[in-house]
């Protein structure tokens, strides 16, 4: 009894340096060091407040027309101005926001789960079903982005899924590559080996060996897809077959204010500034995990001996 | 080359006469090294002396991190720029410590050079093994002067060199293919215009020691040249540099980890654990007597090619360079610790093969024992053991205990070599 | 730990011990990729790692594989626990054909083979605690709940001289010296009968490699472990093997008792072997000196495959490939230089005998 209690603490006992404290108090330092790193952070977070809180907090509702106020100028009340409905601009702008990172992180998700699993397996079969696998990805990665994803929600029809599915769709291929280049060196190392003279099944070994050990260069792609990926919405939403309106969207508000750009400038500038911000927020988050999950940086004891 | 000639006449004078203390080519003297690390300064290398002659060769021996390869590149000036080096490190007379870099460009290569373990990353794979050769002998300008303006060793003359003077690369390339000759490379004609993938291990090593004694060096260091060879290869190598170092009257510092190769190849030895030589002799003599407990257990760890012995392995591992005990770094594991070891680094002791170690008393205080003579014999001890006086106090607190727990419950971080 | 222990390497001549491991002719091929057109051509290269190997391995032995690097043997090794696929011959593991099963068929044998790997650094994923590295192998093939389990990983740490705490930490956290026993924990935490190790200890400085040593012979003696030990390392080899297959260009060219291959090596490749690696303290005997490198293992020599390096090699070496000849019944050499008298010329003194003596040892010769 006594020995299954001293075990249960014992084992239970948080570890002094767990990997995650370790990829954390690395990256903490990289934001520290670099400024670009720093302000991408800050940015991303205000990015990420505004689309959770913002439109909790705005006093204008986003959808609320008022014609009194059509392609009002910034002001203390309209910090942004309002469009030709009298909408508030700050609001929609706040409220796209939310559409914008969540067709792109879940787009990013539905891309990275189907890509990093296909990748996976092109990796560790290398033979004719990860050469099909991979020849597919260059099938699909040759189509142009944006007349894919723009085919495809135009076939499919215009709403939220097709839109996340288009955005998975077009960017999977890019993860598999990324994973299969990354099996393809890992699957050689010792420890796989010792897995499989063990027995283990593939499926445990491509899992809980080979998966956590490639995590970084995904998730680097991972932010930096987003970025990308928050620019394909737009581009759909401007070309008017994004997220079915009345959810505000970044791209739709600047196909809809391109008419009054020379009278209610506001109207375009707003949500242009506000994709130009959140994309170079993520790049510069990118560059700073690739920079903190470099496995080079990793270990600082070999570096200095 | 004035200094050509003055370390000529000082071999001269060396064959001579062996009465007088030979002038020494290298000279190191208390050159410590530290690091800036994430958990505070790293003393990679503390107050390592040593001396080499001219022609002769020196083997620095020891495990990873214990501070030969680091005192190798110190003499080189390869350190990165954040390291600190205390000490001095002469080379026939000028201190290399204090040199600019393009002083210490013009030694390098042409008076002291270089042969590493990793030859794959000494050659450019994309030039051939020929041209980068003949490159090092026209840089250093080692091909016989005549008709060599001053203008061609300049930037201009680089430019002109090929066209004005087509017979200049011709002469190196000659040298070239009669070095490859020498080093025992076969149809040096054609191997010379081949890239270095394709040369194997061994082949690599020949031509990276027929680019270090292109100049015809006053030094060469070797580090661990020939490690990552198998011993057929190895024993090959090592002929070669023997027979090179015979030819041109090189000295030669040889890094190793390999006792054996120790043997086969050195004239004198400096055993350097954690940071420290802690004993240095003539090879027969540390082979024959080994003093200092370290290298008795070193040796003691080698299998035997003659097989029915038993080992008795040292236990625990070189201590952590973040975390070096204040005294004795051996220390911790050592057999025969008194407490005077845990307090302070012993002073060197020379010794003769017959000095026996003291014996451990009870009692007594902490006073480390003076040196029983003070005349050099050629073989030095760090070790408490080898003063004078009637016995040691046994170490105090630390028990064996401890001792052979050291290797099992610290977090380590030692790895490979630097 | 001595030579009388060993067996013979032929089945038949296998006395009151069962062999554990037999292998008939084994073969690993490497297709060596030459490009598209090569393939259309059809003129596919192979890297012939291991060759025609054949050996039997007694229950409790420790057999050492020597040679080069290059010659094939991590790959013997790796083929014998079909971590590589052989492209021909036999592994016989207690009577059971490994290299017909299915990986799944494999699976419950995986736990009767046991692999330690040479570079410890390597060997252990660097994301997973030393705990959860030796957790796994016992779910697999040790009936075990979760307590026990823990106190098995608790027991097995301690059994390898590691601190028990030590499960909490990651590889990186560890020395050389201390990876290479968590690996040799995670080996005999199944409790294999059988491990191959493959050169352990050259990674490791020499105190830690002493230590390594002793705990692997510990560890044999208390599992009663056959063991193949490989490396290049002649002196580790002398020191804990019983037996010693010397290996060239993915063949087996000698193959005896430890005290036999040491004290009269018979091939003339195992001779000058022995005499490359550096004398310590002893006074430096005459050295045979091998001429250049061992020959591109994808373009091998005709005949015997050393003769381009060997010092006793005849016009007609180069011409017809050795027979496996006995000097004993231990004792077994590839070369054509069989006879008796003849065998006992060193390379120093270069023997006149013919190799048309081949024929001779008709009767003894004990595979292809």
């Amino acid at each position: 009894m006594s020995e299954t209690q001293t075990t249960a603490d014992v084992d239970s006992e948080p570890a002094e340096t767990s990997d995650q404290q370790s990829f954390l108090s690395v990256f903490a330092r990289t934001v520290r060091n670099d400024r670009l790193a720093l302000v991408g952070t800050i940015g991303l977070g205000i990015t990420i407040f505004v689309a959770v809180f913002g439109p909790f907090v705005l006093p204008h509702d986003p959808t609320a027309t008022n014609l009194d106020q059509m392609n009002q100028a910034p002001s203390f009340v309209h910090p942004f101005g309002t469009d030709r409905y009298g909408r508030d601009i700050l609001a929609r702008v706040a409220l796209g926001a939310r559409t914008s990172l969540i067709v792109a992180f879940v787009g990013v998700a539905v891309a990275a789960g189907v890509g990093v699993t296909l990748g996976a397996i092109a990796g560790y079969y290398e033979g004719l079903l990860g050469e099909g696998i991979m020849r597919f990805a260059d099938t699909i990665f040759s189509f142009p982005a944006l007349l894919l994803a723009l085919a495809m929600v135009a076939i499919m029809g215009q709403n939220w899924y097709n839109v996340i599915i288009a955005v998975g769709v077009v960017y999977w291929p890019i993860f598999a590559r990324i994973t299969r280049g990354s099996v393809l060196s890992v699957k050689d190392e010792e420890f796989v080996q010792a897995a499989r003279s063990i027995g283990e099944s593939d499926f445990r070994i491509i899992g809980s060996e080979i998966l956590p050990n490639i995590t970084a260069p995904i998730i680097v792609q991972g932010t930096i897809s987003m970025a990308v990926a928050i620019l394909l919405e737009s581009a759909l939403s401007f070309l008017g077959l994004g997220v079915p309106p009345p959810d505000p969207s970044w791209g739709r508000m600047l196909a809809d204010s391109r008419q009054f750009m020379t009278h209610a400038p506001w109207w375009t500038i707003a949500p242009g500034l506000a994709i130009m911000f959140t994309v170079l927020n993520l790049n510069f988050v990118g560059d700073a995990l690739r920079d903190a999950l470099d496995p080079h940086q990793g270990d600082e004891m070999e570096a200095t001996r | 080359m004035s200094h050509d000639r003055n370390v000529e006449t000082a071999r001269i004078e060396t064959e001579r006469d062996q009465s007088n203390p030979p002038q020494q080519l290298l000279d190191i003297s208390d050159l410590s090294v530290t690091f800036p690390s994430q958990e505070g300064p790293v003393e990679a290398v503390t107050d390592v002396s040593l001396s080499i002659e001219p022609g002769e060769t020196v083997g620095l021996v020891g495990e990873s991190g214990s501070g030969k390869s680091v005192t190798a590149a110190t003499i080189l000036g390869l350190l990165e720029e954040s390291a600190r080096i205390d000490g001095s490190v002469e080379f026939d007379d000028q201190q290399l410590l204090t040199k600019t870099d393009d002083e210490l460009r013009e030694i390098r290569g042409d008076r002291i050079s270089m042969i590493f373990q990793e030859t794959g990353s000494s050659l450019n794979p994309v030039l051939t093994v020929g041209d980068q050769i003949s490159e090092t002998i026209r840089t250093h300008r080692s091909i016989p002067n005549e008709g060599i303006s001053r203008l061609e060793t300049s930037v201009l003359g680089n430019l002109l060199r090929s066209k004005s003077h087509p017979t200049n690369y011709e002469r190196s390339w000659e040298q070239t293919v009669e070095l490859f000759e020498r080093v025992g490379i076969p149809a040096p004609e054609q191997r010379a215009l081949e890239y270095p993938h394709e040369y194997s291990g061994g082949m690599k090593q020949r031509a990276m020691i027929a680019m270090a004694i292109s100049c015809r060096p006053d030094l060469l260091i070797a580090d661990e040249p020939t490690t990552a060879l198998d011993v057929t290869i190895e024993a090959q190598i090592l002929d070669l540099i023997d027979e090179v170092q015979a030819e041109f009257d090189t000295a030669v510092l040889f890094i190793t980890h390999d006792m054996g190769v120790v043997n086969e190849i050195c004239d004198r030895v400096a055993v350097m654990y954690a940071g420290r030589v802690v004993e240095r002799a003539p090879t027969d003599e540390l082979f024959a007597h080994p003093k200092h407990p370290y290298t008795q257990a070193l040796l003691d760890s080698i299998p035997s090619l003659e097989g029915g012995q038993t080992l008795d392995p040292l236990a625990g591992q070189v201590p952590d360079p973040t975390d070096k005990p204040p005294g004795c770094p051996f220390g911790p594991r050592c057999p025969s610790a008194t407490a005077c070891c845990d307090a302070r680094f012993p002073p060197e002791y020379p010794v003769t093969t017959a000095d026996e170690p003291l014996p451990v008393r009870e009692g007594g205080d902490d006073d480390v024992p003076s040196p029983r003579r003070n005349d050099p014999t050629g073989h030095a001890v760090h070790c408490v053991l080898y003063g004078s006086g009637d016995g040691l106090a046994p170490r105090r607190s630390p028990s064996d205990e401890d001792r052979q727990n050291a290797d099992r419950g610290r977090p380590e971080t030692d790895g490979g070599e630097p | 730990m001595n030579a009388n222990d060993s067996q013979e390497s032929t089945p038949e001549s296998v006395g009151g011990t069962e062999p554990i491991l037999e292998v008939r002719d084994l073969e690993k091929y490497f297709r060596v990729n030459e490009g598209v057109l090569a393939s259309l051509v059809g003129a596919t290269q192979y890297v012939r790692a291991v060759d025609g190997v054949s050996l039997t391995l007694a229950e409790g032995e420790t057999f050492g594989l020597v040679g080069e690097s290059g010659c094939g043997k991590s790959t013997l090794a790796r083929t014998l626990l079909r971590l590589e696929e052989p492209t021909g011959g036999s592994i016989t593991f207690r009577g059971t054909e490994l290299t017909t099963l299915s990986d799944r068929e494999l699976r419950p044998i995986r736990s009767e083979i046991q692999f330690i790997h040479q570079d410890p650094s390597s060997s252990l994923n660097p994301r997973k605690r030393i705990g959860d590295i030796l957790r796994r192998p016992l779910e697999l093939h040790r009936d075990l709940d979760e307590t026990e389990r823990a106190a098995e990983i608790r027991s097995l740490l301690d059994r390898v001289g590691l601190d028990p705490g030590m499960r909490h930490r990651y590889p990186h956290e560890l020395s050389g010296g201390q990876k290479q026993r968590v690996e040799i924990a995670r080996a005999i935490s199944v409790n294999p009968s059988f491990i191959v190790a493959d050169e352990p200890t050259s990674a490791l400085d020499v105190t830690v490699q002493a230590q390594i040593l002793e705990l692997i012979t510990e560890i044999q003696e208390e599992y009663d472990l056959t063991l193949v030990f490989i490396s290049h390392d002649l002196r580790t080899i002398r020191y804990i093997t019983d037996r010693v297959g010397v290996m060239y260009l993915g063949e087996l060219v000698e193959v005896a008792p430890t005290g036999t291959i040491f004290d009269e090596p018979a091939h003339p490749y195992t001779q000058s072997l022995l005499s490359a690696v550096p004398e310590i303290g002893g006074s430096e005997t005459a050295q045979i000196r091998l001429e250049g490198q061992p020959p591109d293992p994808i373009d091998t020599p005709s005949g015997c495959r050393f003769h381009t390096r060997c010092p006793l090699a005849q016009e007609a070496c180069s011409a017809v490939e050795p027979e496996s000849a006995f000097v004993s019944s231990d004792h077994q050499y590839r070369c054509h230089f069989t006879d008796p008298n003849t065998r006992t010329g060193t390379i120093g003194e270069p023997t006149d005998a013919a190799p048309d003596r081949i024929e001779d040892t008709g009767p003894e010769v004990s595979n292809d």
